[in-house]
């Protein structure tokens, strides 16, 4: 009977150094997968690598073998020696290894946890190999779970639900004031990763027009022309406020760039629209004072702190609560695995076609007046029929010296039959 | 027609509870629960209030479990429009309690006919409470969408988010929401209030009697004539649009209520049960 068997390393196991070194690229990943199976003991594999983790699913009639046939592939096609790697490997078989593939992919075991990456790569990562016909039975069923276990890790908790980046966190906020960010003029101010990141997420909100600024010109035009929006001069702001819906602050100003008086000034002209200031500068850019005038809301880079911190500890919440769908399906699992072991399915075999020919030879007794005598002789006959018929399909599954993977026809057999009950 | 009232009720009240499980627990499930069980509180009410116009003869307007029966079903309506519309969930939380508490009044005043009085069977006289009722009807939502943005400004102002801050929708959709039920409301009420004129006109022969009903209707009109006209001109909006609406809300249910309870005047029989 075949093993599933898990063979990895992780961001938690592995240095980013080793992990780059470990990560496969498209070609070494249809080399693996046209290479692993060719070994005795491994007869499915799916592969998965990104910047975060290495995985390596198999079934195989040897855990031991398989896992040692993946260390020499590794030394092989990475030229590493195996003690540089070693210790950053683990190892799982069976229901642990189908425990540790349903966290993976419902991201219970990312770096962060609830991202939705992971399970896109997976689909990629099965994809690729079942183009190379390197999967079979179990696998095809396991990552079918895998599938639908995520979706419901996703959907029915709240695992992906809130930002959990300061970029993203300032993104959720101003959905919340404007609604829809389409449209909306924005102005950044300075320059950073993170403004810069937010700026990126507002773009693929399809907001209207990119305004910068920043203290050397040539830089905001830089910036601009990366945006694809409209370079200001920095003593130009006061004049665009009054048009800005959102305003992204990070520079590295002592004071204040944007004061109270300013924005209370321009609130009438815009006819009291919604305008939301984000500073992420430190020491901060904008007044906070602004955020008592109505309909101006401002954020610090404190605030979008808080808001990500507790929306980490929500997610952790969650997680929780994802682990036990995971716990859940790996039973379900366990119970489709285990009914494709010989004996159980060669049983439930027998009994299906027994109960039938009972139930046949009670309801042929029933019309007809036979002595006991002749019922006896019909008795014998039908049982006799169900053992011929049966000999040669238990003969086969029985011994399967003839064809390596048991579990297709096992399977097989079982949905003929309808034996799943 | 009880039987009817009863399931309406019952309806309202079973949506309420889904609605406020759904403010819990945020599963679309439960509002979509509520908003079915609404609507077939709504074709109850429907029937209910046919039953009512066949049984008299003329809209049942003549005393308080009557005119209650038509707010709560103008409410209803507005409320399912106003959802179609804007797909604004939460606002279930008010409309569906607020519907269920009106129809509880009315189950417990105990509407019987009244005696077909030639004055009710005019087309003045029905365009008049057709448009006031749904007026009003619009202007609870407006309150109601005020009350939910306030609260959510709150929320993003003080930064303690809480509770309703992920429950609630974005300020933007509650101020236009807002704004479109005063607007709507607006005009059904200056409607209403001309085509009462007209029937004063014609009944009594005078446009106006200075009853107080009419000086708090005037009154009314003028509180949302005011909000609608700063809207327009400086642009208000948000939580300045939210309180006026509040208040503006406040001051039509004394005109609606209070005016009979505390002062005289002609529409008496209004609140008669």
């Amino acid at each position: 009977m075949l093993t599933i068997v898990l063979v990895g390393l992780n961001h938690k196991t592995a240095p980013v150094e080793l992990r780059e070194c470990l990560a496969f690229s498209k070609e070494e990943k249809s080399i693996a997968l046209e290479a692993l199976p060719q070994h005795p003991s491994i007869s499915e594999v799916v592969l998965i690598s990104t910047c975060n983790r290495v995985e390596i699913l198999m079934t195989g009639n040897d855990p031991e073998e398989a896992i040692k046939a993946v260390e020499s592939f590794f030394c092989r096609v990475k030229k590493l020696s195996l003690f540089q790697f070693e210790n950053s490997l683990y190892f799982y078989v069976g229901d642990e290894a189908v425990r540790h593939f349903f966290r993976v992919a419902s991201s219970l075991d990312s770096m962060m946890v609830g991202e939705s990456q992971i399970l896109g790569q997976i689909k990629e990562a099965y994809r690729t190999a079942t183009g190379k016909n390197a999967t079979s039975v179990i696998l095809n069923r396991l990552l079918h779970r895998t599938f639908s276990v995520a979706k419901r890790v996703r959907t029915e908790t709240g695992i992906g639900d809130h930002a959990v980046s300061i970029s993203y966190a300032a993104i959720e906020l101003g959905r919340k004031i404007f609604g829809s960010l389409e449209k909306k003029d924005v102005l950044l101010v300075g320059a950073g990763e993170m403004a810069e990141l937010a700026v990126e997420h507002l773009i693929r909100n399809r907001v209207g027009c990119i305004f910068v600024s920043n203290r050397t010109f040539e830089r905001a035009v830089e910036l601009a022309g990366r945006f694809n929006g409209k370079a200001l001069r920095f003593d130009e702001i006061p004049n665009y406020l009054e048009k800005i819906d959102i305003v992204i602050s990070s520079t590295g100003a002592p004071g204040f760039i944007i004061h109270h008086q300013q924005i209370k000034k321009i609130m009438r002209p815009r006819r009291n629209r919604p305008v939301f200031f984000i500073d992420i500068a430190v020491p901060r850019d904008i007044d906070p004072e602004i955020n008592r005038i109505n309909n101006a809301y401002v954020y610090d880079i404190d605030d979008l702190k808080e808001i990500v911190d507790e929306n980490i500890e929500d997610r952790n919440m969650e997680a929780l609560k994802g682990e036990r769908i995971v716990d859940e399906a790996v039973i379900g699992f366990r119970n489709w695995y285990e009914s494709l072991a010989v004996v159980p399915t060669i049983v439930a075999l027998k009994n299906k076609l027994e109960t039938i020919a009972r139930s046949e030879i009670s309801k042929t007794v029933s019309l007809r007046h036979f002595s006991n005598a002749d019922c006896l002789a019909l008795e014998k006959m039908t049982n006799a029929m169900v053992n011929k018929i049966l000999h040669d399909p238990i003969y086969f599954l029985k011994n399967p010296g003839n064809h390596i993977d048991n579990a297709v026809y096992l399977d097989m057999t079982r949905r003929l039959f309808d034996l799943n009950e | 027609m009880k039987i009817f009232i009863i399931i309406t009720v019952l309806m309202y009240l079973l949506s309420s509870a889904a609605y406020l499980a759904y403010l819990f627990l945020q599963k679309d499930r439960l509002y979509k629960i509520g908003y079915g069980l609404f609507s077939a509180g709504f074709f109850s009410h429907s029937i209910a209030l046919a039953l009512a116009l066949i049984t008299s003869g003329h809209l049942p307007a003549g005393n308080l479990p009557g005119n209650l029966l038509i707010a709560g079903w103008t409410l209803s309506a507005a409320f399912i429009f106003f959802h179609f519309k804007f797909k604004l969930k939460v606002m279930g939380i008010f409309a569906a309690p607020l519907a269920g508490l009106i129809m509880v009044l009315v189950y417990g005043l105990n509407w019987e006919p009244m005696p077909a009085e030639t004055i009710f069977n005019n087309f003045w006289f029905v365009l008049h409470i057709i448009t006031i009722f749904s007026g009003e009807a619009m202007f609870a939502l407006a309150c109601a969408a005020g009350i939910l943005y306030l609260t959510q400004e709150h929320a993003i102002k003080t930064k303690q988010r809480g509770f309703f801050f992920n429950r609630l929708p974005s300020l933007e959709l509650l101020d236009t929401t807002g704004y479109a039920c005063i607007a709507g409301g607006f005009t059904l009420l200056t409607i209403g209030l001309i085509t009462g004129l007209v029937y004063a006109k014609m009944v009594w022969g005078r446009f106006l009697s200075w009853d107080p009903k009419e000086i708090w209707s005037g009154i009314s009109w003028l509180v949302y004539a005011v909000l609608l006209h700063e809207r327009l001109t400086v642009g208000w909006r948000g939580r300045k649009a939210a309180i006026w609406s509040i208040i503006g809300f406040a001051v039509l249910l004394f005109t609606f209520l209070g005016v009979n309870f505390f002062l005289e005047g002609h529409h008496g029989e209004f609140t008669r049960w």
